[in-house]
């Protein structure tokens, strides 16, 4: 009979073994569902994975990677601080709607001025917006003892509500025939976040992601706020005896998160989606949770993750329409991923043992 | 700009390949874009229904894509352009919020046609767009509202504060005003267009006020499943489709959506070359709007008004804004015997006169 038991130590080798190996199963599990469907399994894989990097249309879709990508790992940095110190901040979402209404609201504000300095105050005000609305789970649980979890996820709806309130209401586009939406930023330079770099997908979001993983990683490995998140979330007891105040760090981390998450929705409203409108959060601030486990909560990591979970996207998108797979056979592929790598994540911590008469 | 060069050849390179020039088609294939997934009973389904209508039609002659569930920006954007860059001769984009997106991608591929709904930008000469008069048959529901209600009370689910939700509770009160002239109408938000927790709270938010005939521009049958836990008390309609499994409880009758007629006649205008950019606004009369079966709940007196309205619409004698009718603030709209020219109809931000509440701003 097999038994479970607890590592001495969480094994090194499949704590970077996991996410290959959670990779290699879904693929597998995931082609026997596409065969179910009848469709040609190779088929599919090779669309998901393959063809937006090496495949006809690649020239396009590799610049939109970058795309998918930057936002998602913007967010999941922020949020891999806070996870590695034992703060759950679950409501991303709502700091990425806030920061993209806070940077779209000074944009719109001085529209059509045109100066060079709009759009770096744009980013501080987005920023600003992120980091403000997960300020309020961080100050009610520091003061108040409440749970995070509960307070930064009820307050993404409550900032879908306001959304709703800016795209019909104050950030309305006076010239819009009373439609819902702001106006869109492609057609107003200064404020505009422009591809840098269009083959490569590259925006200030994009380098944004790229910058903040190396700094977050240089944080963690070097800096004493970084030892001291660490610390906090293995050994929370020896933190406390190290001086560190459990208040000061979720502040912090909190703070971190959010504002990150609150400057990949400013980029994003001012780039690709290019307007608030009432749709415009599509899950970014959720599916980084996935992505800052699958990065293994290492910055380095998360770009790369990143990136893994973009392909899906961008690929499965591909296999939807190009091979009529159904949107919900999409999901389930990328659901399989989280779950495989939780599953297989059990080794790190733990080996199988033959037990042999045991009961 | 190296992209949109990049993109333009590799579609003329497309176009070359099949032969397509203004001539008409051999074949054409035609994509659709979906804001929710088909099976959601309601608007998708609808579209889907249209688009399965096309492949019925011209069978070999047309290859049918969708994509499902697409977000609202940028996924969109990338969306279209992979359409676009796979071969698409006409992309039907089928919500509003795709309009910016294909607007901009329409600018990247002159040479493939772009029909957004519910919108009203067309920015390049391959773009049209095309919606239904649904205000038409909420004149239809606010008679069988007017007549059926006993508490005088009728309520209306609103998604988002636009025009064409606002049209159609000004159309739909309108109507029931006229057939009885106590009636009280209460507009409730729900600020989305399908959520069926959000729609089944406001259908009870209405019930408790007393409301017993419910009108909903969302698109979930949530609504009526509320309406069902009364024992009869409060009735509603089917919404976008049929809804037809409500049709022994409160469903009466039913605004259909059908795109079908109107998909069918652009891609064959396409295929036989007559194809031109268009702005379309098609209601009862081009079949585009339906009005599903009035169940036997209505007594036979007020099925038979409503049908004459709906065939009246039909013939083109009656308008349901026909004045006099004024303003909410007391102004005046529409002087005796004029009716609603359409920019009144598409820019609509105002309840008429005798609705209360305000307009969310």
């Amino acid at each position: 009979m097999l038994r479970l038991e607890k590592r001495p130590t969480p094994s090194r080798f499949w704590l970077y073994a996991t996410p290959p190996v959670a990779v290699i199963l879904t693929m597998i599990a995931g082609g026997i569902l596409f065969a179910a469907m009848g469709k040609n399994p190779f088929e599919v894989i090779r669309t998901i994975f393959w063809d937006p990097v090496f495949g006809e249309f690649a020239f396009y879709l590799r610049g939109q990677l970058l795309v998918k990508a930057g936002p998602l790992i913007l967010i999941a940095i922020g949020l891999a601080l806070g996870f590695r110190a034992g703060i759950w901040n679950i409501g991303a979402e709502g700091q990425y709607i806030m920061g993209a209404i806070f940077g779209a609201s000074v944009g719109l504000a001085v529209f059509p001025t045109e100066s060079r300095w709009i759009f770096p105050l744009m980013v501080v005000a987005g920023a600003f917006g992120g980091w403000l609305w997960a300020m309020i789970p961080a100050i009610l649980k520091t003061r108040f003892n409440t749970n995070e979890i509960l307070v930064s996820l009820m307050l993404v709806y409550v900032a879908e509500t306001i959304l709703a309130k800016a795209s019909t209401g104050f950030l309305k586009n006076p010239e819009g025939m009373g439609f819902p939406g702001s106006r869109n930023f492609s057609s107003y330079p200064a404020a505009q976040n422009a591809f840098l770099y269009e083959p490569l997908g590259l925006h200030w979001g994009g380098v944004a992601a790229l910058v903040t993983g190396v700094l977050a990683y240089i944080l963690l490995t070097r800096h004493q706020a970084g030892f001291q998140i660490r610390l906090a979330g293995q050994a929370p007891r020896a933190a406390r005896f190290h001086g560190v105040s459990p208040t000061r760090l979720v502040v912090l981390c909190m703070g971190i998160s959010g504002a990150l998450a609150g400057l990949a929705g400013m980029f994003e409203v001012t780039g690709p989606a290019g307007q608030i409108s009432i749709d415009f959060n599509t899950g970014y601030g959720f599916t980084a949770i996935i992505v800052a486990f699958l990065g293994r909560l290492n910055p380095l990591g998360i770009v790369l993750a990143g990136f893994l979970m973009a392909l899906t996207y961008v690929g499965g998108e591909m296999a939807s329409t190009n091979l009529g797979l159904p949107d919900a056979a999409i999901q389930v592929f990328q659901g399989m991923l989280l779950f495989f790598l939780l599953a297989v994540d059990v080794l790190t911590n733990y080996r199988f043992r033959l037990a042999v008469g045991a009961h | 700009m190296k992209r949109r060069n990049l993109l333009a050849s590799a579609a003329m390179g497309l176009m070359l390949a099949s032969g397509a020039f203004a001539q008409g088609m051999d074949k054409v294939k035609a994509c659709f874009v979906y804001v929710g997934p088909i099976g959601d009973g309601g608007w998708t389904f609808q579209h889907h229904q249209g688009a399965m209508a096309v492949q019925e039609e011209f069978g070999d002659k047309v290859e049918i894509q969708y994509q499902e569930s697409v977000p609202e920006g940028a996924d969109a954007e990338r969306v279209l352009t992979q359409m676009a860059l796979g071969g698409c001769n006409i992309i039907f984009t089928t919500s509003f919020g795709y309009m910016d997106a294909t607007n901009a991608v329409a600018a990247k591929f002159p040479d493939v046609k772009f029909e957004h709904a519910t919108g009203f930008k067309r920015d390049s000469a391959n773009v049209s767009t095309y919606n239904a008069r649904f205000y038409e048959g909420r004149a239809v529901e606010g008679v069988i509202a007017g007549r059926m209600t006993k508490s005088n009370k009728i309520g209306y689910i609103g998604s988002f504060p636009i025009p064409e939700v606002v049209m159609g509770i000004n159309s739909y009160y309108l109507a029931a005003k006229k057939v009885n002239p106590d009636v009280q109408l209460s507009v409730v938000w729900a600020f989305t267009w399908f959520d069926p927790a959000k729609e089944a709270d406001a259908a009870k938010a209405l019930i408790d006020q007393g409301v017993d005939v419910i009108a909903s521009h969302t698109d979930s049958t949530a609504v009526l499943a509320e309406a069902a836990k009364t024992d009869g008390k409060v009735i509603g309609f089917g919404q976008a489709s049929d809804m037809a499994e409500y049709k022994d409880g409160p469903r009466v009758t039913s605004i259909i959506d059908n795109w079908g007629p109107y998909y069918v006649k652009r891609v064959g205008a396409l295929l036989d070359g007559s194809y031109a950019q268009q702005d379309a606004w098609e209601g009862i009369a081009g079949g585009e709007v339906l009005i599903g079966e009035i169940t036997d709940k209505v007594p036979a007196e007020v099925k038979a008004e409503a049908e004459k309205l709906r065939d009246d619409i039909a013939a083109g004698t009656v308008h349901p804004f026909t004045g006099p009718i004024k303003k909410q603030d007391g102004s005046d709209w529409l002087a005796e015997g004029a009716t609603a020219p359409d920019g009144d109809l598409l820019g609509m931000n105002f309840y008429v006169e005798g609705i209360t509440g305000d307009i969310p701003q």
